[in-house]
């Protein structure tokens, strides 16, 4: 199994070189905020081991509101980001992108404030300029983009070959004798090598070793620290309550020339992306519940919600979670199916109780209660407020186009159902309902 | 979330949120364009608008108006005031491409073709929709449109429409799904808990200015009286009572001309069938999702008390078929999800046995009243599978005027439209839009979008291939239709 990893390099753009960066990033694209897989700056179709990437510049659009709070806004310079979705080894990629792309990297970064021309070493450059997230998700671990190409071309042919069978007023053929005879033509595909369907690559052992720890390591931290957690709930929930009632909301609606910046580069594309970015609630309090948040869902990312689904959504290919500017400000980004409204709703909907748990302590957010109720159920307010903290991706690519998180396990399954000699009647029938 | 219960005021509300007026089978949808604002405005303050009260029987004629954002501008709204309405209507439904590109309106529907709407200087300022019997519209249209209204307004397109039998031009049953308000406010709204489907809606899903399936109040332009005395003459808004409520008893109308090709649609299905006239019956049926008569596809008490629980896989009724996907009876929490154990489990996306559970949204949400009227000559079957398809444009085209009323359009009727409808990956499906609205354009990645299954029980899902499109948009705007307070303080505001 080849685990994901997420890179991000951040880097404060110079001033007054913002609009010659964003129309070079624009010049990238092949529809607004979509980016040409083969564009020459930074050719993303040729990484094979790229799901997804974006280059987003980071404005500090809400910084006024914590003024709310009774706090000076903290300054902030906008700051170009860049994000990447990969299999297997994050040092490895930003190698190969040096080589592949760097001469379109150093024309990108240049307008970065600390970029010298004259940099030799723009592999050391970008490593000094990597942000870990706190909590990062992937939808499927173990997914890799070669196995996604394999598995659409698998299912295409699969489709080609059932053409006749589905024509209308077909008698079907029985399933058993149907999986005999596409197995048989697969099987006979892949002697050819005209299909390929590579075995799983094996797992990288200090990744399971590192991943063990983790499962078993929070737990036990947990468990030793329960005693002072238990001692210090009263007080946390005391204090809790009072900051939720009194904490300041920020729920008015976007400006209109900002909701259109934001829906220019949306739908093209099944999937979308989502960039959000904000200030933390002023307080140890919230920072030590944001970190708690994030850590905990983190954990629950990495050891339960790796298969498939995100507590009650389907629809989310890679997410996460960076705390940035000394823990101050805090930066999301998703890679979602379906439209923006969608998305919220869902989130409304779904998980509102896991939203809050974290954004609840970003600054402006819709008043919870006990950090779980309230906060996003408050549909209108909380859409507002997620709408103005919004920033649009500058570019964004994508390795498969068309294809959701869904169509994608659904791929998997056919070719399971098929790599299977001899499938039990339940399974057989499941599969067969894939076609 | 407590919020004070209120019965809905029948006497401000325009009558077409209650009833569809199908005891009056004539009907003209007028698009006006504001020439002189003082003079629309006397005009409007002293039209005969007709309310939802229903006492005395239903009246013989009725008058309904609604504006686009463009309109209430036109009549010397203030823009802050407008702004306070939803960022939808503000920018109208073709207002930019994103809002295109979801709702699906682009290749032939694309809004630079449309007969009126779209275009900047195509979208009306006011509706005014006219309903009465066959013998009376003329004459009582002559009486409305005097001197007065000549001066007032440009009167650029009418659309007349008709009952159809209550069948569209397909030929089939049409507008049996509705959401029953509750308009005395007796249920408490569902807030996020509630599991199962049901018809009863908040009467704030629909109507602005009271609670809607949230337990909250919708965004709408709320005014100060000390600011604007005009605005005196408005209801109080029910949470802030220091203001007065522009929204209150109003509800944002959806209207879209949409021609129906019935030659395309029956000759594609004939093709299908091989020539097989029950076949070709069949596979009608299961793009629509009823028979001819409005029967579901699968046991029903009656013709609206149903869900799909017991078809998760479609083989009754296809997961693509146009009316589950423009009402999927979904509850809050996926099928025999009860205790609080279960639910919990639920919640955090665990024990989920199928795998395919939550893969569409809540549909209480997402509900629209319909009030859609078709136009056009019937066609019959002998003839639809005669003639040629797309010949009928123009003055001899046919199809539907779809209206519809909601409080949210962006969570009512372009959710609908966007995720459902035009979406080729409701529930999972692939390659597919909606049978009978979908554009057949392609999706990224050169995959189609205009195929139809029919899912099958062990055994590959049948596939229709090639569609082509049956129904074109040729026009479409957001309007609101107000309450009748509402309609006073808009003929009285002058700038």
């Amino acid at each position: 199994m080849t685990p994901q990893a997420t890179v991000m390099i951040a880097a404060p753009v110079s001033s007054g070189r913002e609009s010659q960066l964003v129309a070079l990033l624009a010049s990238m694209n092949r529809h607004p905020g979509e980016a040409d897989p083969a564009n020459s700056s930074v050719p993303f179709g040729q990484f094979c081991q790229l799901h997804m990437a974006r280059f987003s510049v980071l404005h500090a659009r809400t910084n006024d509101d914590i003024r709310a709070h009774g706090v000076r806004p903290r300054p902030w310079q906008p700051t170009l980001v860049f994000i990447a979705d990969i299999d297997g080894d994050p040092d490895l990629f930003l190698a190969e992108l040096c080589v592949r792309a760097g001469h379109g990297l150093r024309q990108i970064f240049s307008h970065c404030r600390d970029f010298d021309a004259s940099c030799d070493d723009l592999l050391a450059w970008l490593h000094q300029r990597k942000q870990r997230p706190a909590a990062s998700y992937v939808n499927w671990r173990g997914r890799t983009v070669q196995q996604i190409h394999e598995e659409a071309a698998l299912v295409h042919f699969v489709r080609q070959q059932l053409g006749a069978v589905a024509a209308p007023g077909q008698v079907p053929p029985e399933p058993r004798a149907l999986h005999r005879q596409l197995r048989r033509a697969m099987l006979a595909e892949l002697a050819d090598l005209r299909l390929r369907l590579s075995p799983p690559a094996p797992t990288p052992a200090g990744w399971w070793l590192g991943n063990l720890c983790h499962l078993l390591l929070i737990p036990l931290l947990g468990l030793l620290l329960l005693p002072v957690l238990v001692l210090l709930a009263p007080f946390y929930l005391w204090r809790l309550r009072h900051l939720e009632r009194t904490d300041p909301e920020n729920t008015r609606p976007p400006a209109p020339s900002h909701l259109q910046a934001l829906l220019a580069v949306e739908d093209f594309e099944v999937t979308n992306h989502f960039n959000v970015f904000g200030q933390v609630k002023p307080g140890l309090l919230r920072l030590a519940t944001i970190k708690a948040g994030l850590l905990l869902l983190d954990y629950s990312a990495r050891h339960i919600y790796h298969r498939g689904y995100l507590t009650r959504i389907r629809t989310i290919h890679f997410a996460r979670w960076v705390l940035m500017d000394g823990n101050t400000r805090v930066y999301f980004a998703s890679n979602y199916d379906g439209s923006a409204d969608t998305y919220m709703d869902d989130f409304i909907n779904k998980v509102a109780w896991g939203l809050n748990l974290v954004f609840s302590n970003g600054v402006g957010y819709p008043r919870t209660r006990f950090l779980l109720k309230g906060g996003a159920e408050y549909e209108a307010k909380y859409k507002h407020t997620l709408r103005r903290n919004q920033l649009p991706s500058a570019c964004w690519y994508k390795a498969y186009p068309g294809l959701t998180a869904v169509d994608l396990d659904n791929h998997h399954r056919i070719r399971r159902g098929l790599e299977n000699p001899a499938p039990s009647e339940r399974e057989l029938r499941e599969w067969v309902s894939l076609l | 979330m407590t919020a004070p219960r209120q019965p809905v005021d029948f006497t401000d509300v325009q009558g077409l949120v209650r009833f569809g007026h199908s005891h009056l089978p004539s009907s003209v949808f007028h698009l006006l364009w504001v020439k002189d604002a003082s003079a629309a405005r006397a005009w409007l303050g002293s039209a005969p608008v007709t309310s939802a009260v229903s006492e005395g029987g239903r009246p013989e004629q009725v008058l309904q108006v609604a504006f686009s954002a463009a309109g209430l501008l036109a009549l010397g709204l203030e823009e802050g005031t407008v702004g306070g309405f939803s960022a939808a209507f503000t920018a109208g439904m073709a207002g930019d491409s994103n809002r295109s590109r979801r709702l699906g309106d682009t290749g032939p529907n694309d809004p630079g073709q449309w007969r009126w709407g779209g275009v900047e200087a195509g979208v009306p300022h006011v509706l005014l929709m006219l309903y009465a019997t066959q013998a009376r519209i003329v004459s009582w249209q002559e009486d409305l449109f005097n001197a007065s209204f000549a001066q007032a307004f440009e009167h650029r397109f009418a659309l007349p429409g008709g009952l159809g039998d209550g069948r569209e031009h397909f030929g089939f049953m049409d507008g049996i799904s509705q959401p029953a308000l509750d308009w005395q406010g007796e249920s408490p709204p569902g807030g996020h808990w509630r599991d199962a489907y049901t018809h009863r809606l908040a009467a704030g899903d629909i109507l602005l200015g009271y609670v809607n399936e949230y337990g909250l109040y919708t965004d709408r332009p709320l005014l100060d009286p000390a600011r604007q005395p005009a605005a005196a003459v408005l209801p109080p808004a029910a949470e802030q009572p220091q203001f007065r409520d522009l929204g209150r008893n109003g509800s944002y109308l959806v209207l879209r001309q949409l021609r129906q090709d019935v030659p395309a649609f029956w000759q594609c299905l004939d093709r299908a069938a091989g020539g097989d006239p029950a076949r070709r019956e069949q596979l009608a049926q299961a793009m629509v999702g009823r028979k001819r008569d409005g029967e579901p596809l699968l046991q029903a008490a009656d013709r609206n008390a149903f869900t799909y629980d017991s078809d998760p896989a479609g083989q009754c009724c296809p997961l693509g078929a146009h009316v589950r996907r423009a009402n999927p009876r979904t509850g809050d929490f996926p099928p025999g999800t009860s205790g609080p154990f279960k639910r919990l489990l639920r919640t955090l996306g665990l024990g989920s046995p199928s795998g395919r559970d939550d893969l569409i949204a809540s549909t209480r949400f997402h509900r629209l009243l319909r009030r859609g009227r078709v136009y056009g000559d019937t066609i019959d079957l002998a003839r639809a599978l005669l003639e040629t398809p797309g010949d009928a444009d123009g003055d001899d085209e046919r199809g539907l005027l779809f209206v519809c009323l909601g409080a949210d359009i962006a969570r009512q009727f372009e959710f609908v439209q966007n995720a459902w409808l035009n979406s080729a990956k409701f529930a999972a499906l692939r390659d597919e839009s909606d049978p009978l609205l979908g554009n057949r354009q392609p999706l990224p990645g050169a995959l189609h979008s205009d195929q139809f299954s029919l899912p099958r029980a062990g055994a590959p899902a049948q596939r229709i291939a090639g569609l082509p499109q049956f129904v074109q948009v040729r026009g479409g705007e957001y309007f609101f239709l107000p309450g009748l307070r509402a309609l006073k303080f808009i003929a009285g505001s002058e700038r």
